[in-house]
């Protein structure tokens, strides 16, 4: 115990060494509104520190493992000597995508292709963005995310500089999607990396981003991602984040969404790679008439560990949200599901809807399941509800009556069950990326 | 084809364990309809799930030849490799499987079994027409998944049809009658009198008498408390629709030695 407490310490001592470095190389960039935030958001990590089981919200999920490593500062040490040819697996099969390729936090402009462009669109890494949309990304950066509650949060927006930043100005619908592929070269080294994105969608426009985490090497790597999404009155963000790291990859990422008033919020999460995960996805509903849906799907083995911890927050009346997160748990792994909905005193009419489904393979797999619903409004629809059990043997059996083997039986049992999450992603491309790969990873699980 | 002698069998319940089979002893030769007949709990549906390898049943005496082989020693999905085939009295539903992928999974896993290469795409496609004709399925229905959202009728239909498409040896043709009106019941019985050969055999259980009127037994056998107690030919159906099962429940003594 008291080993892990040095170790942690540790690592915070270096990254608030790192952050005074990283203040230096700023130069220009070390002034204005976003820097402020930075030296804000630093206090706040270096009280916070990284969260720990005794914190409710962690209850679940130990990240002392992670922190043990020494990571290194990709800022300071790591140039990237990737080739097109090292990304070629990660590609969706798509003609008109924006590609953004981030390599261990850095935006690799070489291996990047941007499609979508005019006055009113933006597609690009922040930092780019800086140069000529900075008013926009000084009007939204931070606002939205709430960095005095969280270490990680408060960490990541101190080190905010380089991600993703897509701007859709009024009435834009951005028909290319846009492929977010963040890759941890473990290769060599052992890095920590941080990602800030920032999607902002104006009055009536529309976009779709798939984030896309991919490892390199063996080695450890550990990246902690922010996402803010602001969603203006009637437009629509369709949000992908899909998981396929390496076995000895750590991820912690918060999207936090802003809806107004008409606006629609969707997002599938899939998680079938990485040592540990914690994804905390929060929307808040502050205008009338929005509607949100939360997807996700986690097929875990060996002693992976996967955290989801959702929250639609129902501000304002007549507003949607829908929510279906469904496991797969084989091995030692372990799962963790906390839905969040609160409904405020204004928020009448609210419809909520939550579920959450478990199937556990193994006898020593886990899942931490749990519903968490706060209503403080008398007129509206809620329900939730929470399952785990094993594959059904009255339709096993009925699949072996015709002939089908037990493995292939299971494979389609489990890809039929997990079939209304993948149905969710409308992005056809990476859909079938994800159908190919299910079915493999539902193959191999023997 | 099937010799099944002095099969006997239990279930685990809450209340013990309990013999459910008694001692059946049955032939089937290629080219024969069998109906078994009885009242409820008389043990008909464990026999079908016994034959086809159903868990939760344990033999505990007997034995049942299929084409020379010790059927018991098999794997259900072995079973149905090797030619049998049970419409079940309750279709499950499984969402998310299309009847066509499913369907296409199991003959393609049961002509591998053969050493067979996968059937074509087309061969398939045509396959699944000409027998949707011959069941009378709305070819609509099988882009569908598996018997959700199918009526009662609809779910018999398909069992039969799935029946069609894997052309086995033996099917067991369990209670389809069932849940069925008069216009599916004889699209069903027209479906299984097509299908029937000189090769193959179909055992059919049912409560009622109507069903025969249409599949025409060569056999039929009456169960009562896990044995079968009477074996006559198709009149034997007739004669217990006029007097009911309470003729053989009063008369068993005499039968039954």
């Amino acid at each position: 115990m008291n080993n892990e407490e040095t170790e942690k310490t540790d690592l915070k001592a270096k990254l608030l060494n790192n952050f005074r470095d990283f203040e230096k190389n700023l130069n220009g960039d070390a002034a204005g509104i976003i820097h402020e935030k930075r030296k804000d958001a630093i206090k706040y990590f270096e009280t916070l520190g990284f969260p720990v089981k005794k914190l409710e919200e962690w209850k679940y999920t130990n990240l002392t493992p992670a922190l043990k490593h020494t990571f290194k500062n990709p800022l300071e040490e790591y140039t990237s000597a990737l080739s097109e040819n090292d990304i070629k697996d990660f590609l969706i099969k798509k003609e008109n995508v924006n590609l953004l390729v981030f390599v261990n936090g850095q935006f690799e402009r070489k291996l990047s292709k941007i499609c979508s462009k005019n006055d009113n669109v933006f597609i690009g890494s922040f930092s780019d963005g800086m140069k000529t949309h900075r008013d926009i990304i000084e009007s939204h950066f931070s606002k939205y995310v709430n960095y005095t509650n969280s270490g990680l949060t408060a960490l990541n927006t101190a080190f905010a500089g380089e991600g993703c930043f897509v701007y859709a100005g009024k009435g834009e619908q951005i028909s290319e999607p846009v492929h977010i592929l963040c890759i941890s070269d473990a290769r060599e080294e052992v890095y920590f990396s941080q990602l800030r994105n920032l999607i902002v969608a104006e009055d009536n426009s529309s976009v779709n981003i798939a984030e896309d985490y991919y490892t390199i090497g063996d080695k450890h790597s550990f990246t902690n991602t922010v996402t803010e999404i602001f969603c203006e009155k009637n437009s629509g963000v369709e949000h992908y984040k899909i998981q396929n790291e390496g076995p000895n990859a750590y991820y912690t990422g918060t999207t936090q969404v802003h809806q107004e008033k008409d606006s629609r919020y969707s997002d599938t999460t899939i998680s079938w790679g990485g040592a540990i995960i914690r994804n905390d996805l929060n929307s808040v509903f502050e205008g009338t008439n929005t509607e949100c849906h939360f997807y996700g799907l986690y097929l875990l083995s060996g002693k992976q560990h996967v955290d989801n911890h959702t929250f639609a927050d129902h501000k304002s009346p007549n507003c949607y949200s829908n929510e279906l997160y469904k496991g797969i748990l084989d091995d030692n792994s372990t799962g963790v599901f906390n839905g969040k909905i609160m409904v405020r005193p204004d928020a009448q009419k609210t419809n909520a809807y939550q579920s959450n489904n478990n199937i556990l393979i193994s006898d020593d797999s886990t899942i931490y399941s749990k519903p968490q619903l706060e209503i403080f409004a008398d007129d509206v629809k809620c329900s939730h509800g929470a399952t785990s059990g094993q594959l059904n043997e009255d339709e096993m059996f009925y699949l072996q009556s015709r002939g089908i083997g037990r493995e292939n039986a299971r494979t389609l049992l489990l890809y039929a069950y997990a079939s209304d999450v993948i149905d969710s992603i409308k992005f056809g491309e990476l859909k079938e990326m994800i159908e190919i790969k299910l079915e493999k990873k539902l193959k191999k699980g023997d | 084809m099937l010799t099944i002698k002095n099969l006997k069998a239990k279930i685990a319940t809450e209340e013990g364990e309990k013999e459910i089979l008694k001692g059946i002893d049955l032939k089937v030769n290629a080219g024969e309809i069998h109906a078994i007949m009885g009242p409820n709990g008389s043990g008909k549906s464990t026999l079908a799930s016994v034959l086809t390898g159903r868990e939760g049943y344990e033999v505990t005496e007997g034995e049942v030849i299929f084409e020379k082989k010790n059927l018991l020693d098999e794997s259900p999905e072995d079973r149905a490799r090797l030619g049998i085939f049970l419409a079940f009295q309750y279709p499950v539903e499984i969402p998310g499987v299309s009847n066509t992928n499913f369907l296409k999974t199991a003959i393609n896993e049961i002509r591998k079994s053969k050493g067979e290469e996968p059937m074509s795409s087309v061969d398939f496609l045509k396959l699944i027409k000409e027998k949707a004709k011959l069941v009378g399925l709305d070819p609509q229905m099988i882009s569908r998944y598996v018997n959700v959202g199918f009526s009662g009728g609809e779910k018999k239909r398909n069992e039969i049809f799935q029946l069609a498409m894997l052309n086995p040896k033996l099917s067991i043709l369990d209670e389809t009658d069932s849940g069925l009106d008069i216009d599916a019941l004889r699209t069903v019985a027209d479906g299984v009198n097509k299908l029937r050969t000189k090769d193959n055999a179909f055992i059919v259980i049912t409560h009622y008498q109507r069903l025969l009127d249409y599949i025409v037994p060569d056999f039929v056998h009456v169960m009562y408390d896990g044995k079968i107690v009477k074996s006559g030919d198709k009149d034997l159906a007739l004669h217990l629709e006029e007097h009911g099962y309470d003729w053989i429940t009063n008369d068993k003594n005499a039968v039954t030695v």
